[in-house]
């Protein structure tokens, strides 16, 4: 067996010590270390993009990297979204559209969209299509989860300006 | 679809880098943005005894203006080259072409000497080099040499660089004034590897083409040079009926086997890469043209 790392990582806001083996991925180090289950493991190549967490606030494959690359980083995953118990404005918008069905996909695409916006708070429709070109959704026929983008993309604007 | 056991190490600097590769070239392997090979790991296609981590090399994370062209260091992610005001000033190609590689979740983490190095035969980066000319510094135990991308592409997943050596930068140099390019690809879906790509540079004095360089993927085991084309473009009008005259001849070209694969016969590609080399050579010379259209994206 290889030699293990010990890692610190801070994940929605807590802090977490790890020792990790160097093949443990950062999405079963979410998972299986930490219990943070809202993180979904489709295909681990890097293609569904339902494992998508925030590293350092850009979106990352999970599956995709090494836990013991995080050493240091500062995560966020879907659990880390809802202010106690009320949803981020994107998790609200997803609500609203019916953008999403049976859900498994849903936690990479509302990362993906909290990167977006907090990037590009008024995205074309080109652009919102190239980042959820990154994701894929087996249910929705995707035009659901491109509306929910929309309002997010609105509300979170007029929520900027009233803060 | 895990990957199977293997040590890690995280050096500092491009010299541990290249010590920890020397304890055992043959069964290392440099780990950058991992894109392409933690995937091929976790298939376990790929069982590397050791990664050598070079993410936290300070040295190799760099976008810099150096020798008529642009530095890309060895750790620097393809969204920071693709948002880079150097580079699309100084080498749009480039950023266009980054534009089409993977998912924007891909390139956060993805490098551009790293698509280099892969050298799969149907990504963009390395079109975008052999059309530019780009260069690749590689460090090895005998000290660093630069490879020129004419020389670094061997095959299938193939380059120049030996396994006790770590590619550190590359450098591409800056489009001359009166000088347009484009990429073109297409693909089943956006995202996807594309089926064919065309990377394109023109430059143009007085309507007239000076020089050019086009570079396609997907048509062969490493990407090509189309030098015919090249030669015809020399000295022609820029303008479309040029294009529409040289273009068809893109499919004869020496070096050209494209394979039959799950995504496109052979006999599809060479069908559809005069209609790709029309597009983009027309977008480079309305780009050279200067008739405020900005280069790349």
């Amino acid at each position: 067996m290889s030699r293990k790392h010990a890692i610190q990582v801070q994940v929605n806001g807590e802090v977490h010590d790890a020792l990790v083996a160097p093949r443990l991925l950062l999405a079963d180090l979410l998972r299986e270390e930490l219990d943070l289950t809202g993180t979904h493991l489709g295909c681990e190549h890097g293609v569904c993009g339902a494992c998508t967490v925030l590293v350092d606030g850009r979106p990352v494959r999970a599956c995709l990297m090494f836990a013991v690359q995080a050493d240091g980083c500062d995560i966020q995953t879907v659990e880390g979204l809802a202010r106690d118990t009320e949803l981020h404005p994107v998790q609200q918008a997803f609500n609203d559209n019916h953008g999403m069905q049976c859900g498994f996909c849903t936690p990479g695409f509302l990362i993906s969209t909290v990167a977006l916006l907090e990037a590009n708070p008024e995205p074309t429709e080109d652009e919102v299509l190239d980042m959820l070109g990154g994701h894929l959704c087996r249910c929705t026929g995707y035009q659901n989860i491109v509306a929910s983008v929309r309002q997010a993309a609105v509300d979170l604007r007029r929520e900027g300006s009233q803060a | 679809m895990k990957p199977a056991d293997f040590e890690y190490v995280r050096p500092s600097s491009v010299l541990e880098a290249v010590e920890a590769l020397a304890a055992s070239p043959d069964d290392a392997k440099i780990l950058a943005g991992g894109q392409s090979l933690v995937p091929m790991m976790n298939f376990r296609l790929a069982t590397p005894a050791l990664l050598v981590d070079i993410n936290r090399i300070p040295e190799l994370d760099v976008v810099e203006a150096r020798d008529g062209g642009i530095v890309i260091g060895a750790a620097t992610r393809q969204a920071d080259v693709e948002a880079s005001a150097l580079v699309l000033q100084h080498c749009p190609l480039l950023a266009e072409g980054l534009g089409h590689v993977g998912h924007p979740q891909l390139r956060t983490r993805g490098t551009v000497v790293g698509s280099l190095v892969h050298a799969d035969p149907a990504a963009e980066t390395p079109a975008v080099a052999l059309a530019l000319g780009a260069r690749v510094t590689v460090s090895g135990p005998g000290g660093a040499r630069t490879i020129a991308a004419a020389d670094f592409f061997e095959t299938y997943f193939t380059t120049d660089v030996a396994p006790d050596e770590v590619a550190t930068e590359v450098w591409f140099p800056s489009a001359p004034e009166g000088s347009g390019s484009a990429f073109v690809e297409i693909a089943r879906r956006p995202g996807d590897f594309a089926m064919v790509g065309v990377a394109a540079t023109l430059r143009v004095a007085d309507g007239n083409i000076v020089s050019a360089a086009v570079a396609v993927s997907g048509m062969a085991d490493r990407p090509v040079r189309l030098g015919g084309v090249e030669a015809a473009l020399e000295g022609a009008r820029s303008d479309v009926a040029t294009f529409a005259a040289v273009a068809p001849t893109a499919a004869d070209e020496e070096g050209l086997r494209p394979s039959d694969d799950v995504h496109a016969t052979g006999a599809y590609r060479r069908t559809v890469l005069p209609v790709l080399v029309e597009q983009a050579l027309t977008t480079a010379a309305r780009r050279a043209a200067g008739t405020g259209e900005r280069n790349g994206r």
